[in-house]
């Protein structure tokens, strides 16, 4: 007989659905089927099963080859590495639960390392613009049961968060939305005919890198100032009739995504699109929010805002946090060749940062502690293979609308491997006895 | 006028952080005294006479005290950051954070600067003979005080971003800019003798933008009023001028809607 397990937390990706059902063999040990999920959430707990999952960590040899070691060696070279270093990264964090996070940045201040996580190539931006304009915003809930004006920016939930649609911003039938997405209006502004523009009322088929033009103009049309002929190829008139729509709801949201977080003008973007949310509130309610990728980014910047008062990119190495992203961001960073040391845990750099960065990474002591074997764990120096926050250990996670949702434990985790915060913990109390000993 | 001579001849592995490199604190200070100041590199605490040969003294005050910085100093932040009065010349390029809100004296870089020179400045005089990076005269991070007094002179180009939150003094950019001049700019002046791509005085307050050379893109919310003669860096010339940004707030003085003021040479 195999048993269900239900609300069960999806950690992949930033919508955090929390209605997973999974049925697991009798012995608790392997997950035999998945309901609700989409289909990449699906494939992050069948991942968990793969007959070829690393279970010990790996030091790599001179010649490439990688030879498996102890986790107490793992456990010593990470907190040498880390003691030796002036000036260590430690990046990610963004795949993992906030308790580990908090572990993570105990080790931090006392090795005065530069804490960032995956916003940095993200929605960093987001967060820049939050700091110099505010944010009205709300949560998904919210969106569900008022929300008649709903605009996609720059982003494509249709790929990239493929139940938020139909669980919060477009079909769902709220409280004031009984009849779902006969209720709403959906805008979508991106340069391609994306999937989720194709399901849009309007699609606003921008220029490339003229979102902070485009911005610029409803507000100036929400003032009833002259426009010019277009703006970013698209024609007055659509300016002015996609301002009227935005106007006539009764509660507005713009989603954005990476295609205006990291385009041309980032933070500028980010800033005028919160600044036309809060010109739109003279007319009718409207918020804004991040669509935020890993599970729990919005954790990670809400553990280091908690802790340390900014939510990425802060630099520890005085004793004091200091924040300056274009300084203290990993890629300028390891670009400039600013630090001597490399930690990543729950994230893939060497996949998604550019060449120059992953060479540096290659170059320096590092180590990845990550369930897969990923391009980052390829470079790195050790590979500490650890338990699957939400499949094999819970977990506080933070939903993109900033919600708090406890991740599940379903199965164990294989026999002998480490949870982040049991390998972190490890770490810090031998930071404690080569500190002490100093 | 006493003058003291650094010279880097112990370059740092990663950067090092030299806020002491200023008037302000090397003033009544020996050489032996400058040498025992602090400077980090890293967690490290170490001191700046691991890095720079030190000869001369200060001067009594900041004021009679003069800096030559020689030698290559690109892996230096912090040269003359809060400096009030005195003098500093590097003759090579520094590194980021260069003039940091700086309040009085003369800085003089000979090379070229890294972003975030001449941040939230006050006063005084910055020449640049090279070109700068990013964020020249801007606010610091979640600051609304960029640039508020003073005058920042770059004989090359500029990066993205300068005079960004603006609100008082001078940058005069001899060559071109990249992207994003004044943004959310409240007063001051930004005078670009070269060319500035695109977004250009977006969500200005106040403040004026002059431009000599061309801008491909103009943000939507500035409208034509009139053309006019003003007097820039010494000399006439002939403007057109717009007002904007009209999608951003503006306040009434007097009555009468203040706008930022964007002036293209005709
Ligand atoms: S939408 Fe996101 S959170 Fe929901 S099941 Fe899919 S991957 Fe998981």
């Amino acid at each position: 007989m195999s048993k269900s397990v239900t609300d069960v937390i999806c950690p992949f990706c930033g919508t955090l659905c929390d209605d997973l059902e999974v049925i697991v063999s009798d012995d608790g040990k392997k997950i035999e089927d998945i309901y609700n999920a989409c289909a990449i959430g699906a494939e992050k707990f069948m991942h968990a099963q793969a007959p070829d999952r690393i279970k010990r960590p790996r030091m790599q040899q001179p010649d490439g080859s990688y030879k498996e070691v102890s986790y107490d060696e793992a456990v010593e070279y990470t907190a040498r590495m880390l003691y030796n270093a002036k000036k260590p990264l430690m990046y990610g964090w963004s795949s993992t639960s906030c308790e580990a996070q908090s572990v993570g940045h105990e080790i931090a201040e006392k090795v005065g390392a530069i804490v960032d996580n995956t916003a940095t190539v993200c929605h960093g931006t987001t967060l820049i613009a939050v700091q110099d304009v505010g944010i009205p915003s709300c949560t998904l809930g919210e969106i569900k049961n008022r929300a008649d004006r709903i605009i996609f920016w720059g982003c494509n939930p249709c790929h990239a968060h493929p139940r938020h649609q139909s669980r919060y911003s477009v079909f769902p039938r709220g409280f004031f939305t009984n009849k779902g997405h006969m209720n709403r209006k959906v805008i979508v502004v991106d340069p391609r005919v994306t999937d989720t523009a194709k399901l849009a009322d309007y699609h606003y088929q921008i220029e490339q890198g003229r979102d902070f033009e485009l911005l610029s103009a409803f507000r100036v049309a929400l003032r009833n100032e002259p426009l010019p002929e277009t703006v970013a190829g698209i024609p007055r008139e659509k300016i002015i009739e996609g301002a009227e729509v935005m106007k006539s709801g009764r509660f507005g949201i713009i989603f954005f995504g990476m295609g205006v977080t990291q385009s041309l003008s980032k933070n500028h973007n980010i800033d005028n699109a919160i600044m036309l949310t809060k010109d739109l509130n003279e007319f009718t309610k409207f918020s804004i929010m991040a669509m935020r990728g890993h599970y729990n980014v919005t954790g990670s910047g809400q553990v280091l805002g908690w802790q340390f008062g900014y939510p990425f990119s802060v630099d520890l190495s005085r004793g004091f946090a200091r924040y300056n992203p274009g300084e203290t961001s990993s890629n300028d960073l390891l670009r400039r060749g600013e630090v001597d040391a490399v930690f990543v845990l729950g994230s893939d750099p060497g996949a998604h940062f550019p060449i120059s960065s992953v060479r540096k990474i290659a170059q320096l002591p590092s180590v990845c502690v990550d369930p897969h074997i990923t391009p980052t764990s390829e470079i790195s120096k050790l590979h500490v293979p650890v338990a699957f926050v939400g499949v094999e250990v819970g977990g506080n996670c933070y939903r993109m609308d900033n919600v708090p949702i406890e991740a599940r434990k379903v199965v164990d985790p294989p026999e002998g491997v480490l949870t982040d915060v049991e390998f972190l913990t490890r770490v810090n109390a031998r930071l404690d006895q080569l500190m002490g000993g100093k | 006028m006493e003058t003291v001579t650094i010279t880097m001849k112990n370059q740092p592995k990663l950067y090092l952080e030299a806020d002491n490199v200023s008037p302000d604190k090397f003033a009544g200070k020996k050489a032996s005294e400058i040498a025992a100041l602090h400077a980090y590199e890293g967690r490290e605490q170490t001191t700046l006479g691991k890095y720079f040969e030190i000869a001369g003294e200060g001067g009594a005050t900041a004021a009679d005290t003069r800096i030559i910085v020689k030698g290559d100093v690109s892996r230096v932040k912090y040269i003359g950051m809060k400096m009030s009065a005195g003098e500093v010349l590097v003759e090579q390029s520094p590194d980021m954070y260069t003039g940091a809100w700086m309040q009085g004296g003369k800085l003089v870089v000979k090379g070229n600067v890294d972003s975030f020179a001449g941040i939230g400045m006050k006063g005084g005089e910055f020449l640049i003979d090279g070109n700068a990076g990013d964020y020249l005269g801007a606010a610091y991070r979640g600051d609304w005080r960029g640039m508020q007094g003073g005058l920042i002179r770059v004989k090359g180009s500029a990066g993205s971003d300068i005079g960004y939150f603006m609100n008082g003094g001078t940058i005069i950019v001899h060559g071109n800019t990249d992207v994003h001049v004044g943004t959310h700019m409240e007063g001051g002046r930004i005078v670009i003798k070269g060319n500035a791509p695109s977004k250009v005085g977006g969500q200005m307050v106040g403040g004026e933008i002059f431009v000599y050379g061309t801008i491909d893109v103009m943000m939507p919310g500035f409208k034509y009023v009139q053309d006019e003669e003003v007097e820039v860096d010494g000399e006439r010339s002939k403007f057109a001028l717009y007002y904007g940004d009209t999608g951003e707030r503006h306040p009434k003085r007097k009555g009468q809607i203040v706008y930022g003021k964007l002036y293209l040479k005709i």
